[in-house]
Parts: structure tokens; C-alpha cells; sequence
């Protein structure tokens, strides 16, 4: 077919998505976290004493934290959504989060006595974190990709992975609220351990699903 | 900014509006300007002039279908050309493996260049000939053709609805279907 026609036909296909990515993907988010929650709430649930952990700054901080490793990965993955938009300022964003992290970590490190460090840090149920963050993510990733799918991602393994770690952020701080470990040494290890597996299965379901 | 990218991103804001017009001759431009982009992508990864034609049109097609996902009120050239070096790098990876092209081999400004009529390549037609018979019908219609909605409907004894869709629907699967050759 030449050319030439193949440009008129597409003239003559006046069809165009009237969503925008960012409408597309906050639906996304809203469906996916619906279900996360649902699960959430029908699993483990809030901590008993909630009330008097939301005021203290260890508990504050996590959640923090988790919405905003969530926020600045969700900045990101709309950019990489669409064919040569830059992506240095999401990416610095989103690279602040572990360095607000580190900072928490000093801050932990030095206001806890040693000998208190390794109890911390292993906590009371890092295998139950471990689990519950990628599973809770799981719906939400699900919905964030087929969201993507309406863009046009040209590295797609990294917008997957930048899916997997909205969903995981958000997934976290679902399962902050259930955790009783608020040590900053605990949240260092376990949570970037669990999200950061949800952002590899991101980035490999990326690859393969969000081809265009 | 460019002059030309000022003048593609008004053909594209007049192409959202509805100017099926400036829409065509955007098109034309963008593939006068992809060729000599593609020829060059494809010597440096060793291989033959003769895919350029496909590459182009499946660029083209990408660049219709994906639309949407420029904005407005940014720069319109590097939109297009990261959706040229991904279906570039995409076609070289189907064909030959793997295939990495290195980014700053591929950054050259488009260039303009002359518009070449009867360019053509081969992929589409294949792809056409695998769509269902209704959409085969329209897509062939409309541009093998050139006929206009209305005529492909009176010709087909459809609606113009009916045309449009079928149209949209031949098209986005013309584009997975080479997307996944």
C-alpha cells in the first residue's frame, strides 16, 4: 500500500480518545485501591490501637513515606506514558523518597540504643510484610497497567516497574496501618523489600503488556 | 522552538479540531521527514533500504492511533520522533533479534525532506488481507480507493457509522497485527 494512501485513510478516521492518560490512570488507581482495601480490611485490618499509634511520629512517618513513594512514582509513570516527554524532575522526585528514608534511619540510629537496633529491625512480623504488601498490590497493579495501556510508553519495562511501585506504595500504606513495627530501621528493610519485588514483577509484566 | 515543529503542533491542534485536512498534510509531512531518519536507522543496523516504506507506515500508524498521548502545549517534533525510534527499534528487534540502537545515533533533527507519492510498502497490504471482510472492505475502500465515508457507505450498503468504525477498528488492528509480525 503506498504511503500517500494509508495517510488518507487515517485522515479519514476521525475517532479519537476523548480520555486523557491522567483521567485514565486516577480511575485506575481509585478501582485498584478499592479492591486492595476491600482485601485489606477482610484480611488483616487495622492494629487495635491505631488511635494512639496516629499520633506518634514513627507511625506518622511510614505512611508518609509510602504515599508519597506512591505519588512521586505515579508523577513518573505519566510521563512515561507519553513518547518523549522528559522525565529528570519525577525522577529526582521519586529518588527523594529513599533519601528521606536514609534520613530516618540516622535519625533512628541515633536515638535508639544500640543494643536495641537488630530487635527493630527484624520486628515482629516481617514475613507477614513481606507477603501482604505484594499481595495487596496486586489488584491495583493489575489496574495501572491496563491503564497504561491507553499511552504510549516507549521503555515499557520501566513504566511497569514505575507502576509496580505506585501500587506498591499505596499497598504499603494499607498494611502500615495493620503493622505494629514503625521503626524506620523495620520500614528500611522489609517494606523496600516488598515493594521492590512488586516493581520487578511490574517491570516484567510491563515488558509484555504494554507493548504498542 | 523549531518553525516546522510550530507548524506541525497548529496542523495537529487543527487535526484535533476536526480539519481531516491539515490532518493528511501533517501525515504527509511527518513521513517526508521519517524517511531519510529510518533509511539511516536501517544502515546502521545492516540492512536493506527496502523495509524503509514499512517502517514509515508503521510509525504513521502509531503516530494516529497514540495521538492523545501528545500534549498540546508542548513541543510536537520530539513526540514523534521517540515514537519513531521505538517503532524503528521494535521492527529491527522482530526481524533481527536483539537489537539495541544506540540513542544519540538516532537524534539527528528530522529533517524535511521531498514528499515521495508513490512510496509504498508491502506490510500493510499483508496485515489488510488478514482483517475481517467488513473492515478489509472499508480500510481498502478508503484508502486503496479514496473514497469518502459517505461513498464507502453507499458502496458497502452500510452506515456511515457503521464505516467509521469498522475504519477505526481495521486500523487499530492493522497496527497490532505489524506490531506483532
Amino acid at each position: 500500500m503506498r504511503t500517500y494512501d494509508l495517510g488518507h485513510s487515517l485522515a479519514a478516521d476521525q475517532h479519537a480518545a476523548q480520555t486523557s492518560i491522567e483521567r485514565k490512570f486516577a480511575l485506575a488507581v481509585a478501582v485498584g485501591f478499592a479492591f486492595s482495601a476491600a482485601a485489606f480490611w477482610l484480611t488483616l485490618g487495622p492494629r487495635t490501637d491505631i488511635a494512639a499509634a496516629a499520633v506518634t511520629g514513627r507511625f506518622d512517618l511510614k505512611i508518609v513515606q509510602a504515599l508519597l513513594l506512591a505519588a512521586t512514582a505515579a508523577a513518573l509513570v505519566l510521563r512515561l506514558a507519553r513518547p518523549g516527554a522528559g522525565t529528570a524532575l519525577q525522577t529526582a522526585m521519586l529518588a527523594g523518597v529513599p533519601v528521606l528514608l536514609a534520613i530516618a534511619v540516622i535519625a533512628e540510629l541515633s536515638v535508639v540504643p544500640a543494643a536495641q537496633w537488630q530487635a527493630n529491625l527484624v520486628g515482629t512480623n516481617w514475613r507477614i510484610c513481606l507477603t501482604a504488601i505484594p499481595l495487596l498490590s496486586l489488584p491495583l497493579l493489575m489496574a495501572l497497567l491496563l491503564a497504561l495501556r491507553h499511552g504510549a510508553p516507549t521503555s515499557r519495562g520501566a513504566a511497569g516497574a514505575a507502576a509496580g511501585l505506585v501500587a506498591g506504595g499505596l499497598a504499603a500504606a494499607l498494611y502500615a496501618t495493620h503493622c505494629t513495627d514503625d521503626s524506620p530501621l523495620f520500614v528500611a528493610t522489609w517494606y523496600s523489600v516488598a515493594i521492590g519485588a512488586v516493581a520487578v514483577l511490574g517491570a516484567v509484566l510491563g515488558r509484555r503488556l504494554l507493548r504498542w | 522552538m523549531s518553525q516546522r515543529d510550530a507548524g506541525w503542533a497548529d496542523l495537529m491542534r487543527a487535526a484535533k479540531a476536526g480539519d481531516a485536512e491539515a490532518y493528511e498534510r501533517l501525515l504527509r509531512q511527518i513521513a517526508a521527514a521519517l524517511r531519510p531518519l529510518v533509511r539511516r536507522g536501517l544502515a546502521r543496523a545492516g540492512r536493506s533500504g527496502a523495509d524503509i516504506e514499512d517502517v514509515v507506515q508503521e510509525v504513521l500508524l502509531a503516530v494516529h492511533l497514540k495521538r492523545h498521548t501528545w500534549d498540546s502545549t508542548r513541543p510536537f517534533a520530539p513526540w514523534v520522533h521517540a515514537i519513531a525510534r521505538y517503532k524503528l527499534v521494535d521492527a529491527l528487534r522482530r526481524r533481527d533479534g536483539n537489537f539495541d540502537l544506540p540513542i544519540d545515533e538516532f537524534s539527528e533533527k528530522l529533517a524535511a525532506e521531498e514528499e515521495s507519492p508513490s512510496a509504498s510498502g508491502r506490510d500493510v497490504e499483508r496485515h489488510l488481507a488478514t482483517l475481517p471482510t467488513g473492515q478489509r472492505a472499508v480500510v481498502h475502500a478508503v484508502a486503496v480507493e479514496g473514497l469518502s465515508i459517505g461513498d464507502t457507505a453507499g458502496r458497502l450498503k452500510m452506515t456511515a457509522g457503521a464505516v467509521r468504525v469498522a475504519l477505526h477498528r481495521g486500523l487499530a488492528s492493522l497496527a497490532k497485527t505489524l506490531g506483532q509480525d
